[in-house]
């Protein structure tokens, strides 16, 4: 193992630099959003007189409540469908080996290397047509069809490592596949599916494109785009617009400060497959 | 390869032959066609959401489609030959080419760095990990309005320069083209590099500890190690890391679309703006797709080039 030496000191303390370095547009994000208007001091210099007044009016101005209402409704609704569709349907395509399974497998996989863009707009025609455009669930109908891909690839991979031993148990005592399915498998897919939570979740929560296009001249709005929105507004009044910013990442960064662990675990896990 | 296979001596074990009709009849031919059933509610949603409508996008690129009317006329390849005629679909398409191809080489190789860095047994890695990728979190929404107030020209950056008596060379970040395009680059490595940083760590970390212990009893120095045994072993994360990259470097839009909105005078345009000016500003549907077609055959060309590379161990 690794002796700490001289040269692991100076090591640590270049990387402490660097890290420092790193997490200074977070300290200029913080620090703008304390100070009152006006203070026309170095972005990096803390405020003199710091103040919360700028959230207040952030979170009146800008709509925050009922945008970040929505992002929390959209987020959970679809990862919450992710989760289900494509464990679901992973469990077959990595278990039942025929013709028609692997060509299901690969109709699925070649969904990752579509550009959503190309579907995007057609679905938009589609959405309007069926009344969704406009509404969370046009939303969410995007973001589960176009997740699939991913989370399945996920899902079938992790199978693939399983041992069968509990399924066939489940079925020699008399267990149809769904009920295998519910009491067997999915609970053994358990770290996997916390993978898949984490990085759809980040993804949907992130979206910006999708949203914009889709609720665009509507009341309702997702995060990203109510922040677009009112930063186009109040471009002068900086520290109002950054009390806006710090609003919308503060649960994202709270979500990630109390499960670091497995975030970071899960990115690294999920993508080495 | 079973764990029961492994503890039972081959061909005269009882076990192993009883094993393989009972495995046979309750994966049968009824049960197995059942459970296919399960897939369908995913199938049913992602043909709704991708496999149909990028179907129809395919057809609509060949049309005049003003995402308004019902009706639109076929116009063959009018739009491809618009794209590859027009200059300023050549420069988004250089652009988008350029924008992927730094970011993939400056993301990965800062992300590298980083890893291996925080991996050389320092006391504080888990805690640098956390903070080295916050950044990977951050919407980035926020991010690029971030970018953007510290790149004006009173913004922390030249602040700093000033501050280290650099303030007569700072750039005017966003409003020359050359410095706009760096900046886009500088923001989304700066956001991006933790996620590669995880991924190496990961691929470190699976580097078994007596090889490393083989190489310097053997006389390795640093440099001979990285280059002789860690950057091998490291070629399946390096696979991971530059198909992430190159695929989101390629497909990026919300910086770009934030930071500077494709100038100035469309120097940092690429296909994905375009194609949403094309289509949602300037109702031409039919050729905003033919410009997401592009895009899609560029992305395939690309991750295929990219399997290809890695399945032979090139990097």
């Amino acid at each position: 193992m690794f002796r700490y030496t001289k040269s692991t000191f100076a090591r640590e303390v270049v990387m402490f630099l660097v890290a420092l370095l790193f997490i200074v547009p977070v300290y200029i994000l913080v620090n703008m959003a304390l100070r009152p208007a006006g203070d026309s001091s170095s972005p990096l210099v803390p405020p003199s007189d710091p103040t919360l007044a700028n959230f207040a009016e952030a979170w009146q101005q800008a709509g925050l409540g009922s945008a970040l209402l929505n992002s929390v409704i959209v987020t959970v609704v679809s990862v919450a469908g992710i989760v289900v569709v494509s464990a679901l349907a992973a469990y077959p395509l990595s278990r039942v080996l025929s013709r028609l399974s692997s060509v299901l497998f690969w109709i699925v996989l070649a969904g990752m290397m579509i550009p959503f863009q190309v579907a995007l707009i057609p679905l938009y025609q589609t959405m309007r047509d069926l009344g969704l455009l406009g509404t969370l669930p046009s939303l969410i109908l995007f973001y589960i069809g176009s997740q699939v891909p991913f989370s399945v690839f996920l899902y079938t991979g992790f199978l693939r490592t399983l041992e069968r031993d509990y399924e066939e148990a489940a079925a020699i005592d008399g267990a149809g596949p769904l009920r295998t399915f519910v009491a067997i498998v999915f609970p053994l897919l358990r770290p996997i599916t916390g993978t898949v939570i984490i990085l759809n979740a980040i993804e949907v929560w992130n979206d910006f494109l999708v949203p914009l296009l889709y609720l665009s001249g509507t009341p309702q709005q997702t995060i990203t785009v109510a922040l677009y929105a009112f930063v186009g507004q109040f471009v002068s009044n900086w520290p109002v617009v950054f009390a806006g910013l710090l609003i919308s990442v503060v649960p994202v960064l709270l979500v990630y400060f109390l499960m670091q662990k497995q975030i970071i675990k899960g990115f690294a896990g999920g993508l080495k497959g | 390869m079973t764990a029961t296979a492994q503890h039972t001596p081959s061909t005269t074990d009882p076990r192993r032959s009883a094993d393989r009709p009972r495995r046979r009849r309750y994966a049968g031919v009824g049960r197995a066609k059942s459970m296919l059933l399960f897939a369908v509610p995913a199938l049913a949603i992602y043909a709704f959401a991708v496999v149909v409508p990028s179907l129809r996008g395919a057809y609509l690129a060949f049309t005049n489609w003003d995402g308004l009317s019902q009706t639109s006329d076929f116009i063959g390849f009018d739009n491809f030959v618009r794209i590859f005629t027009s200059e300023s679909s050549l420069d988004a398409l250089k652009m988008t080419l350029v924008f992927a191809l730094a970011i993939t080489v400056l993301q990965n190789g800062v992300g590298l760095i980083l890893a291996l860095g925080v991996n050389s047994g320092l006391k504080s890695q888990n805690f640098l990990r956390v903070l080295l990728f916050a950044p990977v979190v951050i919407t980035p929404v926020v991010v690029a309005f971030l970018w953007k107030f510290m790149l004006t020209p009173n913004g922390a950056v030249n602040s700093v320069l000033a501050g280290i008596g650099l303030g007569d060379v700072a750039p005017s970040w966003l409003g020359d083209p050359f410095w706009a395009a760096a900046s886009i680059v500088m923001m989304v490595v700066w956001q991006k590099a933790g996620y590669s940083m995880v991924i190496y760590v990961a691929g470190l970390q699976s580097i078994p500890q007596e090889i490393n212990e083989a190489a310097v009893m053997d006389g390795a120095g640093t440099w001979r190690k990285f280059a002789s045994i860690t950057w091998p072993l490291l070629a399946p994360a390096t696979a991971i890391c530059v198909m992430l990259t190159v695929i989101g470097g390629l497909k990026m839009f919300t910086e770009v679309f934030v930071l500077t909105a494709g100038g100035p005078g469309g120097a940092t345009e690429t296909l994905s703006t375009l194609l949403y000016k094309s289509a949602f500003q300037f109702n031409e549907f039919g050729y905003g797709i033919s410009l997401a077609l592009v895009l899609a055959l560029v992305v395939g060309f690309f991750s295929v080039a990219q399997q290809r590379l890695a399945r032979r161990g090139q990097y």
